[in-house]
């Protein structure tokens, strides 16, 4: 039951095959026995069996409030949860319970979703392996699957059998692993340059980046504010579009032909405001969480509309465009097989592929690194130990209170991205850095207008190198060298705003998950997800088989603590 | 840059200028393109650009290196850019503290990463700040929504009076760098 999907479960709710008391206490207890796997910062199981009984209730009346009434979610560690403490995995904010829901938060709870717990990250996000926590690495379910286990050759027989285990990829890895581990239906990650989708591809989820601006950002402690967005990760494409909010139906035939008119019409590169109007026009989302909302002025204000995902049969009319500079130097070879696998098979079924270039993606990754280390040492600048958060002993004055506060709350690597960031945006070196890389970041944004306005519909790349590695292995580099390595694929898509979502596609030599990246046009998440749902049912992912669970903790998870609501 | 930031800076200069005359460890001065023994090869210079304006008090990059020392040409440029003095500089603005050589060093590297934004030919391309720069931003009107919270926005504070969150004394810079508890100390 706990394997099913979220439209799968939400209807055994709406049957009473199950009530939500029983799914929520079968989905604690499972938590409880996956506990090895870090997955969970804070599990909240007063409030989630609160919430339960509440939706029983309403189940029972007759009136639940939607697909979502019922289902167990968790959230990353980093959105704001009234109640319950919100740590992003730092010194700095252990102990910080937010006196408000992030609207994300909130939407979910209005429809009667059942928060199971914060989920585990990388400190404040900053990172792609999910290792660089206070609370210790996230393990990836796979890991302890019988996939990979069949397949991995035992190191030697002097390490233990735990040092095979692979890591979840990150930021969002709690959120993956524990979508990845059945311990419930949704995840909210957050996607700043790659977040949702790396450890999604690693776990072997779906996780959806979606435009920038559709979802509210309020209550999603920033990172790098031009490009955060909440993610959603669940076992399908489906389910990813039930918690985006694409409710009811819509003719998906009526956008593709504008689509078709509109490449058609030769519009260049110069009018992108009117394509983006004519297409904010064409197609409205609505429902969970898709939406504006008042209190963050970065979402859009489009009246959405709801509309369903619809299947797609016919892919004929479809222009899938493969961008050559994602063939980059270290990219696995399985990884590249799978993708030009993917391609053939879009070009099989009827549809036109095509070899697009988007010429500067191979500075993406530098002028992110500029763009999210100074954003970071503005948005860092809050934590200073005054109001919230760890507060230093020190109190020879406010400046050394705040300096040994910071010292004594932020990572080396968060430090070392707040330093580097204030380095860049010194008054000396503001043009040479920051400016500079705000311009590249135009001509990045503007590659991907060409290439849609050539007639490309979604774009089909890889989203990691390799498969997931060992945590022995990736704990080798640093934070930097890795997130250079982990979000080159991934980051491009938050530099021009643009949805973006990750397929599981295939298992590799080693039995672990391998996924792609569709990208589409911006606020086309219908098209985008109908697009991923057609390729999902052609690859047929196959199920994780988790082994029986065992005794794999070994103290490592000795805080994870129980929270109630005030 | 506030103008109380910019205040400190010309005092940071000042005073980083009053420590150089003073002397204390081995000094290279060097200006500008007039490079001294170490200098780079010319054409990782070129790539760099001639408009590079640095600070000419450069130290030599091993004083505040410490022991994993780097030999690459970019290093060695780089030491004109990142001195103890912007080291000292930053401390301040960041308020953390590099804690170690490899905290300078993580520095590099990202200083090192980043200079290969100006092989981009960006003449004539305005900056991007958001990707919905082609709209209105949103301004909700200026009413009261909420409020009467106090109690619960300072449950989450360490020190506090009545309604008061409480600071420790204020207007008192940062000791100097000689002073401060930082691994800068003594380059």
């Amino acid at each position: 039951m706990l394997r099913a999907s979220l439209r799968q479960i939400s209807a055994a709710l709406k049957e009473g095959q199950i009530t939500p008391t029983e799914l929520c206490q079968r989905c604690l207890a499972l938590v409880r026995s996956t506990q090895f796997l870090n997955a969970y910062i804070t599990v909240a199981e007063e409030t989630a069996l609160k919430q339960a009984e509440e939706s029983e209730k309403r189940y029972q009346r007759g009136q639940p409030l939607g697909e979502l009434d019922g289902i167990p979610i968790a959230v990353k560690d980093n959105f704001n949860t009234a109640g319950i403490e919100t740590t992003c995995a730092s010194n700095m904010l252990k102990g910080y319970i937010s006196p408000y829901n992030a609207t994300v938060v909130q939407k979910l709870l209005d429809q009667g979703a059942v928060l199971l717990g914060k989920t585990n990250l990388d400190e404040f996000a900053m990172g792609s392996g999910s290792t660089d926590g206070v609370f210790g690495p996230v393990r990836n379910p796979w890991s302890y699957s019988r996939q990979y286990k069949e397949k991995s050759i035992p190191r030697s027989d002097s390490e233990p059998e735990n040092s095979n285990w692979v890591i979840a990829g990150g930021s969002s890895g709690g959120s993956a692993a524990a979508v990845s581990a059945f311990t419930c239906f949704a995840a909210l990650g957050s996607d700043t340059g790659g977040s949702t989708r790396n450890p999604a591809a690693h776990c072997g989820v779906v996780g959806l980046k979606p435009t920038y601006g559709l979802i509210s950002r309020h209550g999603l402690i920033p990172l790098v504010n031009s490009m955060d967005v909440p993610g959603i990760l669940t076992r399908c494409v489906d389910d990813a579009a039930v918690v985006l909010g694409i409710t009811t139906t819509y003719i998906f035939v009526c956008s593709m032909s504008l689509f078709r008119r509109l490449s058609q019409s030769k519009l260049n590169s110069i009018y992108p405001i009117y394509i983006f109007l004519f297409f904010s026009v064409s197609c409205h989302v609505s429902g969970s969480l898709a939406g504006h909302d008042p209190k963050d002025s970065t979402t859009v204000q489009d009246i959405f509309q709801p509309f369903a995902l619809p299947t797609l049969t016919d892919v004929s009319k479809l222009s899938i465009g493969i961008p050559k500079e994602y063939h980059v130097p270290g990219l696995s070879s399985e990884i590249l097989a799978v993708w030009s696998k993917a391609a053939d098979l879009f070009k099989n079924a009827g549809a036109k592929v095509v070899e697009v270039s988007l010429p500067h993606t191979h500075y993406s990754i530098v002028c992110y690194h500029v763009l999210c280390t100074a954003e970071v040492a503005s948005n860092m600048a809050r934590f200073d130990g005054l109001e919230y958060g760890h507060r230093s002993d020190m109190s020879k004055s406010t400046e050394s209170m705040y300096a040994a506060t910071r010292r004594e709350g932020f990572s080396d690597v968060v430090r070392g991205r707040i330093l580097s960031g204030n380095y860049f945006l010194l008054k000396q070196n503001y043009e040479d850095y920051f400016v500079k890389a705000q311009k590249v970041r135009r001509l990045i944004a503007n590659d991907f207008v060409k290439v849609f306005g050539s007639g490309i519909d979604i774009l089909l790349t890889p989203i990691t190198l390799s498969d997931a590695i060992p945590y022995v292995e990736f704990i080798k580099e640093d934070n930097r060298t890795r997130s250079t390595q982990d979000d080159i694929l991934t980051q491009a898509a938050n530099m021009a705003g643009l949805p973006a979502v990750n397929v599981p596609t295939a298992l590799s030599e080693r039995g672990l998950p391998i996924g792609l990246q569709f990208i589409g046009r911006s606020f086309q998440e219908k098209q985008l997800l109908t697009v991923a749902k057609w390729f999902e049912k052609q690859v047929q992912f196959p199920m994780i088989q988790l082994e029986e669970v065992k005794k794999h903790d070994d103290g490592v998870l000795q805080h994870q603590k129980s929270a109630s609501f005030s | 840059m506030t103008p109380r930031n910019r205040f400190r800076w010309r005092v940071m200069r000042v005073l980083a200028l009053c420590r150089w005359l003073r002397g204390g460890t081995v000094r290279a001065l060097r200006l500008g393109a007039a490079a001294a023994s170490s200098a780079p090869p010319s054409q990782v210079r070129q790539r760099l650009g001639p408009c590079r304006a640095v600070p000419c008090r450069a130290v030599p990059c091993h004083a505040i290196r410490g022991g994993n020392g780097l030999s690459s040409p970019v290093c060695a440029l780089l030491q004109d850019s990142v001195t103890v003095e912007v080291l000292d500089h930053l401390e301040r603005l960041a308020l953390v503290d590099f804690r170690d050589a490899e905290g300078v060093e993580r520095l590099r590297e990202a200083v090192r990463f980043a200079e290969r934004l100006r092989e981009v030919n960006t003449e004539g391309i305005e900056p991007l700040d958001s990707v919905l720069e082609d709209r209105c931003l949103y301004l909700r009107e200026d009413d009261v929504t909420e409020g009467n919270c106090t109690a619960e926005l300072l449950k989450n504070a360490r020190e506090k009076v009545e309604e008061y969150f409480v600071a420790p004394p204020g207007n008192i810079p940062l000791p100097e760098l000689e002073e401060r508890d930082t691994f800068l100390k003594g380059s």
